[in-house]
C-alpha cells in the first residue's frame, strides 16, 4: 500500500521537493497538500517582474492544476492548517478538513516583518510577499501619487522599481548608510543608489521611520528627524520571519525557525520541514537556491536515499531591468583577507573579489555580472585560485592570461556545475536533457529543465551548452529581429515598451538602441501601432510612420490612384446610400465600382487630389470610412439570418451591424475581418474569418483564427454563448487580447497558433474576470478611436492644401515658370 | 543660365514626409528628412512606377508604397540587390524656400 504524505504549504520549496520525489519514485506516496493561499504553486521570486508589468501571473506559474491532477495529488487550496496531532498522525485545517499521514512535511514559509510603528495597521500599508500584495500595489498605483518603500534591500528596491514603472513617485527609506548593505559593500551600494536615483526614485538612507501618518488611510511617513513624506501607499520590505507557530504548537523543537537536521527531519523523525520556515545549523535562508537544495535532499530522504544537506552558500541578483548586480559569499574586510578591485567609472562597472588563503570568499559585481556564475562555482567548490590570481578579476574569458572562447570555458565546467541558480539546474542535467529529449532551442531547454526560465541571467550559458551539444545545428537566431534596425524581436519590443513605459517612437529607438537614425518602413509602422495600442489617449499618432493607405485613408492602386470604400454596416444598405454613391461616382468620374469580398462597395480609380471632396460628399450622405485600407477592423460579413431566411436561427445581420458599430475604428496588428452566419449552412462563410459567429438554436458559436488569404485555414471554436451581448463582449475581449499581444502584420490565425489556441480560450472563454478586464481596456481605447478620419480630413481644408495636391505645378510657359506662391 | 525654380517652403513638408511637384516632363518627389534636409528625385519607382513621394521616408531613403523598393534620396539608386535608379534633382534652400533645378521641365 502507498504511504500517505501530507504537505503543509504549497510554495516553491515543497513544490520542488515533490517534483524531485515524483521523478525518483512516482508511486511511492499518496500526496495531499494543504495550501493557505488559494492558488497553485508559483514562482515567488518573479513577483517583481509581475509588479513592473514585464510578466503576468500565468507566466510565473510553476505547476498548473493539470500537474497535480496528472500525479494524483490532492491539492486543498485556500485551506489553512490549524493543528498537527503527532500522536494520531493527523493534520486539521480551519474548516475541519483532516488528513492522516505517514510522513509529514511542514513548509509554512515565512511572513513579512511589519515594523510596529504607530499607524502600521492603516489601510495602504502593504507587505511585499505574495501575489495578493502585488495586486494591491497595482491597484493602488492606478491612482498615482507617491509610494514610500521602507527597506532598501533586494525586495524593497524591486518593489520601488516596479511601482515606479507603474507610474508612481517613489521614495525608498533605508535605515543603513548604503543600500543592500548585507549583500554589497559601500562602493557598490553607492553605484546602486545612483542607478536607482537615475530612475526617478528618491533614496533616503539613514532614515528611521517613527510613525505612519493618516486617519482612515495612509497619508504620509514621519521620520525620527522630523521630516514628513506625503504618500498614499507604504510598502514594508524590511525582512521576513519564519512561520513556526504550527510547529511550536505541535511540540516540535523551534528556535528562530523549525529546527531540522542534515536529513531535513524535525525533532519528530516522521515530520520533515523545508524552506524559509526552517533553521538548519543555526541558519535561516530566504533565497531560493538553498531552499531548492533542501528540497532535493528532502525528496531523496523520502525514498530512503542517502543525501544530506550541509548548508548553502548564497548569491543574490537584483531583478530590476537595467541594473546588473551580483553578490555572493562574505565580502567583509578582515586581516587575513586580500581583495582585488576593478573600477571602471566610465562604464559604471565595479567588481570586488575577497580571497583568503587562495580561496574565493566573496564576490561583488556591479554593472557587468556575466561572470557571476563562474565565480560562484569556484567559491562553492573552494577552488584554489592561485594560478588565476593575476587575471581573476577580468573574468572567465581571460582566466589564465589568454582570452578563452567562452564556449570552451563552459565546456570545461564539471557536470555538477550549477548553471541556473534560480532553479538549481546543473550542467549535466541540461546536457542530458538536450540529448535525451532532442532539444533544439533555448525555449526547449526552458520547457524541459526550467534552466533560465526564471530571471534569465544564465541564458548565455545555456546557449553555450546548446552550441556545444548541437554544433552547427544550433541556430540561435530563433528570434527574428523586427527589421535591420534592431536585434530585438517583436515580442521583446512590445514587452519593453510596456516595461520601460516608452511612449514615443524616438524614446523606443533611444532606449532599445536602434541602429538607424529614424528606423525604416518596417519598424516605424510597427512601433506606431504598438504605441497606439499600448497607450490609448496618451500617444500621439505619428502620421509619417503610417503606410500611405492609412495616411490618406484610401487604398493606393497600381497606377497611383486610390480606391475608396465607405462603411456599410453589416453589409446592409439603402436606396439613399446607393444613390449617394452613384452621384459620387458620376461627379468624380470614378471609372470602376465593384462589390468587395467583404460585401462593401469599392470605388476604384479616384485621383488623390479628389479624395477630400469624395469624402465630403460621402460624409454628407451619412457614410464613414470603411477602413478598407487599415490594419484594423474592416468588415463584418453577414447573411440575412432569421429576418428573411427560412433556415436562419438568429438575427445574423443585426448582430453583424452591432459588432461592426462596436468594433469599428480599432487599430489592430493586421487587418481583422469578421462574419456572422445565421445558421450552420454558413452563407457568410464565418468559418474562414479572423473571427466568425455561427448562429445556432441555442445561441452563438464563436469561432476564431480562420484564414482565407495566403493560407487557407478553418476556424477554431472559441466558445458558445447564449446571448448577443455576450457574443459581442467575448469578441471584443478577444480582439483586445490580440491587440495587446499580436506582432505587427501578424494575422489572428498566426497569433493564435503562436500563443496557443488553449491559451486564448483560457483567457477569453474560461476566465470571466480576465475577459471583463480585456473588454474594459478595449472600451477605453475605443473612446479615442471611433472618430471618422474622412470627416476630420474633409473638414480641415487647410490640412490638405499640399498633401493631396502637388506642392507646385510647373506649366508649359517655362522658362521661367509661373509658380504659385505656396500657402504657409 | 539657372534653371532653379521656386516650388514652396520647407514648412510645407512635414519632417520625414514628402510632397510632389508636377512638371510637364515628369512628377518630382520632394522629401524632407528628420534633420530638415530637402532632397528631390523623380517621383517614379524604377520597379513598377510607384509614386515615391507617397512612401515612408527614413534616414536619406524612401520606401516605395507599392512593393517596398528602397530608393536613396541622395543618389537615386535602388538600395539592396535589385538595382535600378531614378533621376535626382538638385535642390537649393534659401531662407526656408525650396528651389529645384528642372532641366527636364525646360526640355518639355
Amino acid at each position: 500500500m502507498k504511504k500517505r504524505l501530507v504537505v503543509i504549504g504549497n510554495g516553491m520549496a515543497p513544490g520542488r521537493a515533490l517534483e524531485r520525489l515524483f521523478e525518483a519514485a512516482p508511486d511511492a506516496y499518496d500526496v495531499t497538500i494543504f495550501n493557505a493561499e488559494p492558488r497553485v504553486n508559483y514562482d515567488r521570486i518573479m513577483l517583481s517582474p509581475v509588479l513592473s508589468g514585464e510578466k503576468a501571473y500565468e507566466d510565473i506559474i510553476i505547476h498548473d492544476e493539470a500537474w497535480y491532477a496528472e500525479r494524483g495529488v490532492t491539492l486543498l487550496q485556500g485551506r489553512r492548517v490549524t493543528a498537527i496531532d503527532r500522536e494520531a498522525r493527523t493534520v486539521t485545517a480551519a474548516d475541519g478538513t483532516t488528513a492522516a499521514y505517514d510522513k509529514l512535511i511542514i513548509a509554512t514559509g515565512s511572513s513579512p516583518f511589519i515594523i510596529p510603528v504607530p499607524g502600521h495597521d492603516l489601510p495602504g500599508v502593504l507587505a511585499y510577499r505574495d501575489l495578493d500584495d502585488v495586486e494591491k500595489m497595482l491597484e493602488g498605483a492606478k491612482t498615482g501619487g507617491r509610494a514610500v518603500v521602507i527597506g532598501g534591500g533586494l525586495l524593497g528596491l524591486e518593489a520601488a522599481a516596479g511601482l515606479r514603472m507603474q507610474g508612481m513617485d517613489v521614495t525608498v527609506l533605508h535605515l543603513m548608510p548604503t543600500l543592500m548593505e548585507r549583500q554589497l559593500d559601500p562602493s557598490a551600494g553607492y553605484l546602486l543608489e545612483k542607478a536607482v536615483a537615475e530612475r526617478g526614485i528618491e533614496v533616503v538612507c539613514k532614515a528611521n521611520t517613527k510613525e505612519i501618518l493618516g486617519i482612515d488611510k495612509v497619508e504620509g511617513v514621519k521620520l525620527e528627524d522630523g521630516r514628513i513624506i506625503d504618500c498614499s501607499m507604504v510598502v514594508m520590505a524590511v525582512g521576513i520571519r519564519p512561520s513556526t507557530q504550527l510547529a511550536k504548537d505541535a511540540g516540535l523543537e523551534v528556535n528562530r525557525g523549525i529546527v531540522v537536521d542534515d536529513r531535513m527531519r524535525t525533532s519528530d523523525p516522521d515530520v520533515y520541514a523545508v524552506g524559509e520556515c526552517v533553521e538548519h545549523r543555526g541558519m535561516i535562508y530566504g533565497l531560493v537556491a538553498p531552499l531548492y537544495e533542501m528540497a532535493a535532499v528532502l525528496a531523496d530522504q523520502l525514498v530512503a536515499g542517502a543525501k544530506e544537506y550541509r548548508g548553502s552558500h548564497t548569491s543574490t541578483k537584483l531583478k530590476v531591468t537595467g541594473i546588473d548586480l551580483f553578490s555572493a559569499g562574505d565580502f567583509a574586510d578582515g586581516e587575513d583577507r586580500e581583495e582585488i578591485v576593478l573600477r571602471d567609472a566610465a562604464s559604471g562597472i565595479y567588481k570586488r573579489l575577497v580571497i583568503r588563503e587562495d580561496r574565493l570568499l566573496g564576490v561583488v559585481l556591479y554593472g557587468d555580472t556575466a561572470d557571476g556564475a563562474w565565480y560562484f562555482q569556484m567559491l562553492k567548490d573552494g577552488a584554489d585560485v592561485s594560478e588565476l590570481r593575476e587575471t581573476l578579476i577580468f573574468g572567465q574569458a581571460f582566466a589564465g592570461a589568454t582570452p578563452l572562447d567562452p564556449t570552451v570555458a563552459v565546456a570545461a565546467l564539471p557536470a555538477d556545475a550549477e548553471i541556473c541558480g534560480c532553479n538549481g539546474v546543473c550542467k549535466g542535467r541540461i546536457e542530458s536533457a538536450i540529448h535525451e529529449k532532442n532539444l533544439r532551442s533555448i525555449d526547449d531547454v526552458r520547457a524541459h529543465t526550467k534552466a533560465s526560465a526564471s530571471c534569465g541571467s544564465c541564458s548565455g550559458l545555456v546557449e553555450h551548452l546548446l552550441r556545444i551539444a548541437l554544433g552547427e545545428a544550433y541556430n540561435p537566431a530563433a528570434v527574428q529581429p523586427m527589421c535591420g534596425c534592431t536585434e530585438l524581436g517583436h515580442a521583446d519590443v512590445r514587452r519593453l515598451i510596456k516595461a520601460k513605459g516608452l511612449k514615443t517612437i524616438p524614446a523606443v529607438m533611444q532606449e532599445l538602441e536602434w541602429t538607424s537614425a529614424n528606423g525604416c518602413a518596417k519598424c516605424r509602422p510597427a512601433l506606431n501601432y504598438y504605441l497606439v495600442a499600448d497607450w490609448p489617449g496618451e500617444y500621439e499618432d505619428d502620421e509619417q510612420s503610417r503606410f500611405i493607405n492609412e495616411r490618406v485613408h484610401a487604398n493606393i492602386q497600381k497606377d497611383g490612384t486610390y480606391s475608396v470604400v465607405p462603411r456599410m454596416w453589416g453589409g446592409v444598405t439603402t436606396s439613399d446610400e446607393l444613390r449617394a454613391i452613384a452621384d459620387v461616382v458620376d461627379k468624380f468620374a470614378i471609372p470602376t465600382v465593384k462589390v468587395t469580398g467583404g460585401q462593401r462597395i469599392d470605388m476604384l480609380g479616384v485621383r488623390k487630389e479628389d479624395l477630400p471632396a469624395v469624402w465630403a460628399d460621402l460624409g454628407k450622405a451619412g457614410f464613414v470610412s470603411g477602413h478598407a485600407y487599415a490594419k484594423g477592423l474592416r468588415t463584418v460579413k453577414t447573411c440575412v439570418g432569421s429576418t428573411w431566411c427560412r433556415f436562419g436561427t438568429q438575427d445574423s445581420a443585426g448582430l453583424g451591424i452591432r459588432l461592426e458599430r462596436f468594433l469599428w475604428g480599432a487599430w489592430t496588428p493586421a487587418k481583422v475581418k469578421l462574419a456572422v452566419s445565421g445558421c450552420p449552412r454558413n452563407c457568410a462563410e464565418a468559418t474562414c474569418k479572423d473571427v466568425g459567429v455561427v448562429c445556432v438554436d441555442s445561441g452563438y458559436e464563436i469561432h476564431f483564427a480562420g484564414a482565407a488569404g495566403l493560407d487557407i485555414k478553418g476556424t477554431e471554436v472559441l466558445c458558445s454563448v447564449p446571448t448577443e451581448d455576450e457574443a459581442i463582449e467575448t469578441i471584443a475581449a478577444l480582439v483586445q487580447m490580440y491587440r495587446e499581444s499580436g506582432h505587427y502584420l501578424e494575422r489572428i490565425y498566426k497569433w493564435a497558433k503562436r500563443i496557443g489556441y488553449d491559451t486564448v480560450r483560457a483567457h477569453i472563454a474560461e476566465d470571466a474576470g480576465r475577459r471583463a478586464e480585456y473588454l474594459a481596456r478595449f472600451v477605453h481605447a475605443q473612446s479615442f478611436a471611433q472618430d471618422d478620419p474622412w470627416a476630420a480630413r474633409a473638414a480641415s481644408a487647410a490640412g490638405h492644401a499640399t498633401e493631396f495636391r502637388p506642392l507646385a505645378e510647373i506649366g508649359t510657359a517655362f522658362p521661367p515658370p509661373n509658380v504659385m506662391e505656396p500657402a504657409e | 543660365m539657372s534653371t532653379f525654380v521656386k516650388i514652396g517652403r520647407v514648412s510645407d513638408i512635414p519632417p520625414l514626409g514628402a510632397r510632389c511637384v508636377k512638371t510637364l516632363g515628369t512628377s518630382i518627389g520632394v522629401f524632407r528628412t528628420a534633420d530638415d534636409r530637402i532632397y528631390a528625385i523623380e517621383n517614379r519607382c524604377p520597379h513598377r512606377g510607384g509614386p515615391l513621394s507617397e512612401g515612408i521616408v527614413h534616414g536619406t531613403s524612401v520606401t516605395c508604397p507599392l512593393h517596398n523598393t528602397v530608393v536613396s534620396l541622395v543618389t537615386g539608386e535602388v538600395e539592396g540587390p535589385d538595382g535600378g535608379s531614378v533621376m535626382t534633382v538638385a535642390v537649393d534652400v534659401v531662407d526656408g524656400v525650396i528651389f529645384v533645378d528642372l532641366p527636364n521641365a525646360r526640355a518639355a
